[in-house]
């Protein structure tokens, strides 16, 4: 077994560089280290690319955990909560291991210090697959201290205490004594070993897998008390709106206050400066109204007059744009995938048939708009904000305003949504900027047009694939030219060529079971801030690949569930190298074989949407079924969606997602994404596009960039969860569900109308 | 100065006229469970009870509602026991929980107005509300079990 976590007594925390499970075995054996110094206990560890990660893994229970005289156990979280349930899910595997009545935890967020509690960068459906033995490792540790301290107070062995719900029994006495009763005994002892820990079977879990208990903040909710990022207030607050550059890249040429600082409450007028090159998360610059309340400072705003030098993307034009991408696409791009000879297979086809799909940029558009409040004076500064990046935000604010990253705090509020979005810090940054300048804590709100027009978009793109048949209707060759502005330019000005993590998600990594491949990338600049969305690149390859599975079955007469399971081919492991993968193949960070391409699992999940959608059965004119699959997140699901023609108004009545994510430690969330996975899904198939023109974003608000309500959302969503013991390692849940669902509607759309649509947004009517 | 009841309590604010009830409740009265999601309407976060019905904060001005009576979702109940509230903890409806304020504010006034909505009743009542999260299918779940079971 691998030991890669590991909590010596009085140490801090040791963060162990990942291997391979192959070049664990192979050094350990060099150096002499025999394999039986690591005794089995209940669960086999694994390395997860959360090793990876700034500031790794944390396993220091006495950071995350405290259990006071009362015996009430205070379990931290140092994962942000955006919905997703990590604020419930993670500190419920501690509190499992540890034995503690749910209803007597408390859970406190964690400030952003990833030295001390770990990576805390929320995105990436990273949360439970990165931390989950972790936590395990931690609950068993204080478990096993109170059960020492228990030993000691009865003079007996530590075998001689049982350890019950919240309680520890001396088995020869009978006695039973509460938590709290040698809490501060227990904690106060030296942090036992990894190795000399005991984990329980997981048939004697409480909570993990049972999807039984209700979210944290579940009260706190329902009656308006949880804190989110506006809802902080401090003594003396100003609020802040700023007027932020029309154009990515603009700059303010001049401006006159005087018409702002007329309106009643504003107190000031302050210039931004334009950021820097590269952009990354640097706020935008322009023109801020710092008032005494949010009416006064967007009034404020509104009285601003200013000037704008339009810069270098004064010409983004969408439909100018989709074109250059078309015209690029059709020729050889910088292939990243080559297996077999794809020339040749094309060269010999007996036919060849080539679709290309489209999707438009898209704004994240959480509930709570970007918010962040910052105090900051005598070098310090203290940040309250609904970020997923914690230390990110810290070590940005500390960079921009010249502070040791110690004098700098960010705290954790609730965030109203976040899907990426809230990744990034510039939010927290401007609130930091502007309170420096007024010196007393200020809170920067954006409004919704804020929002929707000066987001790190999702990317716009083009997929184009061609297969080659041969004269068996038997597909031999498989070209797909991606092309898409990168998230790299962001980070790298100029970047035009796509990086290992976007090809990583659904284009070099195509599943397919045919001889000759290849994945190559056409470059595009950027024009606008490109930035992850959530499930980022495998929303436009989901959409082309499934779309392509489903016609190309229609042209070749076939079902449509059929040509897809012959597709994906014989349950296998796909071996990267024998496949044609590139050498920076990027597997969401994990160690390949930890977490490998498995088509079975694929497979499997295909079945399941099938089976429980009645995929096959006659279904009245005007209704379709729609089947898609995707990998991502090193998880597997499968959608079946059921389209029902209302006129020529687009209704998902019912839709049944297959997930295979590995071990399920909360399947209750689980459901819950799934189900939010559908929404945002359908939300994305129908609706979601940012246009722009003269560089400008063209829509501003809900209504022209519209949601699914509740008068027509996937009204019957069926979760579908793949079992799997412990050792099948947890994979990612928050991102994975929303890929397939467009390909499925869309399939189903077919299926329904006749009409087949290739580009995102397909509109609420065809 | 405008005068208006909160929750129960007289309320003195000092703000224009055109100022939204929104940012009146929020930024001047200290009700923080309402929420700001568009300002135009167009999203049902900052949903509140003006005399009994549900309205969007964010459309009416502070001088629309003077002496008017307004519940937030902090008055919706003493106890936080409104039978609303009690079936979005049954059902653990909310995911991130930003626009529940206003749904669960929006679900009591359709209840008090209609106690046995149809399907179609709730559908149609709910769908100026937006959830980005998407737990529709619980928000109307919730709005059911309120109606039949609490």
């Amino acid at each position: 077994m691998l030991q890669y976590i590991q909590a010596v007594a009085g140490a801090a925390p040791v963060i162990v560089r990942p291997v391979s499970r192959r070049l664990f075995l192979k050094s350990a054996t060099a150096s002499g280290l025999a394999l039986a110094a690591f005794p089995a206990a209940a669960f086999e560890t694994y390395p997860t690319g959360g090793l990876e990660m700034p500031g790794g893994l944390a396993t220091d229970p006495l950071v995350f955990v405290s259990i006071d005289g009362e015996g009430t156990v205070t379990i931290v979280t140092h994962r942000s909560e955006m919905g997703q349930g990590a604020r419930t899910s993670l500190p419920m595997v501690v509190a499992d291991e540890l034995d503690a009545d749910w209803s007597r935890v408390v859970i406190e967020q964690a400030v952003g210090d990833h030295d001390r509690y770990g990576n805390q960068n929320t995105d990436g459906s990273r949360s439970l697959r990165h931390h989950i033995q972790t936590m395990r490792q931690m609950g068993a540790a204080v478990r096993r201290m109170l059960v020492e301290a228990a030993a000691e107070r009865w003079g007996v062995a530590p075998d001689g205490v049982e350890v019950g719900l919240h309680a520890l029994t001396n088995r020869a006495s009978g006695e039973t004594i509460d938590f709290g009763a040698v809490a501060e005994a227990a904690m106060a002892r030296p942090v036992p070993a990894f190795e000399t820990l005991s984990f329980k079977d997981p048939a004697d879990f409480r909570y993990i897998g049972r999807g039984e208990i209700g979210i944290t903040d579940l009260r706190d909710i329902t009656t308006g008390e949880a804190v989110y990022g506006a809802d902080v207030v401090l003594d003396g607050m100003l609020t802040a709106v700023i007027a932020r550059p029309p154009v990515v890249g603009g700059t303010v040429k001049s401006f006159d206050p005087s018409a702002a600082l007329a309106v009643g409450g504003v107190r000031e007028v302050i210039e931004l400066p334009a950021p820097p090159s590269p952009y990354a998360f640097m706020p935008l610059g322009g023109i801020a109204v710092v008032a005494d309340n949010t009416w006064a400072a967007i009034k404020g705003r509104d009285a601003l007059i200013i000037d704008w030098d339009d810069g270098p993307n004064a010409g983004y034009d969408s439909a100018a744009f989709r074109a250059e991408m078309e015209r690029i696409a059709k020729e050889p791009g910088t292939v990243k995938r080559e297996q077999g000879d794809p020339d040749a297979a094309f060269a010999s086809a007996a036919r060849t048939f080539e679709r290309e799909y489209y999707q438009a940029h898209m704004a994240h558009a959480p509930m709570e708009p970007p918010v962040a409040v910052a105090h900051v004076s005598d070098g310090k500064a203290e940040i309250w904000a609904p970020t997923q990046n914690p230390g990110g935000m810290r070590g940005d604010v500390a960079t921009v305003l010249g502070l040791d990253p110690a004098n700098v705090t960010v705290n954790v509020t609730l965030l109203g949504g976040g899907f990426g979005r809230k990744s990034k810090g510039d939010f927290g940054l401007e609130a930091a900027m502007i309170a420096r300048e007024v010196g007393v804590p200020v809170r920067v709100q954006w409004t919704r047009e804020d929002d929707i027009r000066h987001s790190f978009m999702h990317t716009v793109s083009l997929e184009r694939i061609e297969v080659a048949l041969d004269e068996n209707d038997k597909v031999t060759g498989w070209r797909h030219n991606s092309v898409a502005p990168t998230i790299l330019s962001t980070f790298v000005p100029g970047a035009t060529g796509q990086f290992p993590i976007e090809n990583g998600m659904g284009h070099v990594d195509m599943p397919f079971d045919i001889p000759n491949i290849r994945c190559d990338n056409g470059e595009v600049e950027a024009h606008a801030r490109i930035g992850w969305w959530r499930a980022v690149s495998n929303v436009p390859r989901a959409w082309a690949v499934q779309s392509l599975a489903a016609e190309l079955a229609v042209e070749l007469g076939r079902d449509q569930k059929d040509m897809l399971l012959e597709l994906i081919g014989e349950p296998r492991v796909i071996d990267p190298a024998a496949s044609g993968f590139p050498e920076d193949f990027w597997n969401y960070g994990e160690v390949y074989d930890e977490y490998p391409i498995d088509t079975g699992r694929l497979r499997n999940v295909v079945e399941i949407a099938a089976a429980e959608s009645g995929w096959g059965q006659a279904l009245p004119a005007g209704e379709g079924l729609g089947l898609a699959v995707h990998r991502s997140f090193v998880s597997y699901v499968a959608v079946a969606a059921r389209v029902k023609m209302v006129g020529e108004l687009i209704t998902v009545p019912e839709m049944h997602i297959a997930i295979d994510c590995g071990f399920a430690a909360n399947p209750e969330r689980i459901r819950s994404q799934m189900e939010g996975s559908a929404v945002m899904g359908m939300t994305l198939a129908l609706h979601s596009a940012i246009t722009y023109r003269e560089g400008r974003v063209e829509q501003s608000n809900y209504t022209d960039y519209e949601m699914v309500l509740a008068d027509n959302f996937p009204a019957d969503v069926h979760t579908h969860i793949v079992e799997h013991p412990f050792s099948v390692h947890a994979a990612g849940v928050g991102e994975p569900g929303v890929p397939p669902v467009a390909p499925a509607i869309g399939n189903a759309l077919f299926n329904a109308s006749g009409k087949r649509v290739r580009d995102l947004p397909i509109g609420a009517t065809v | 100065m405008i005068t208006l009841t909160i929750n129960g309590q007289v309320h003195e604010l000092d703000a224009p006229e055109d100022m939204p009830l929104l940012w009146g409740i929020r930024d001047l009265a200290g009700y923080n469970g309402t929420k700001y999601g568009c300002g135009i309407g167009a999203c049902g976060a900052c949903t509140v009870h003006v005399d009994g019905v549900a309205q969007r904060s964010c459309l009416l001005t502070l001088g629309d509602v003077a002496g008017s009576n307004v519940t937030t979702i902090e008055g919706l109940s003493e106890d936080g026991e409104h039978r609303v509230q009690v079936a979005w903890r049954d059902l653990n409806v909310p995911q991130c929980g930003f626009c529940q304020a206003g749904q669960i504010m929006q679900a009591a006034s359709l209840l008090a107005e209609n106690p046995n909505p149809t399907d179609e009743e709730i559908l149609d009542g709910m769908s100026g509300n937006i959830c980005r999260c998407g737990c529709y299918q619980r928000i109307v779940a919730a709005v059911r079990h309120a109606a039949t079971d609490i």
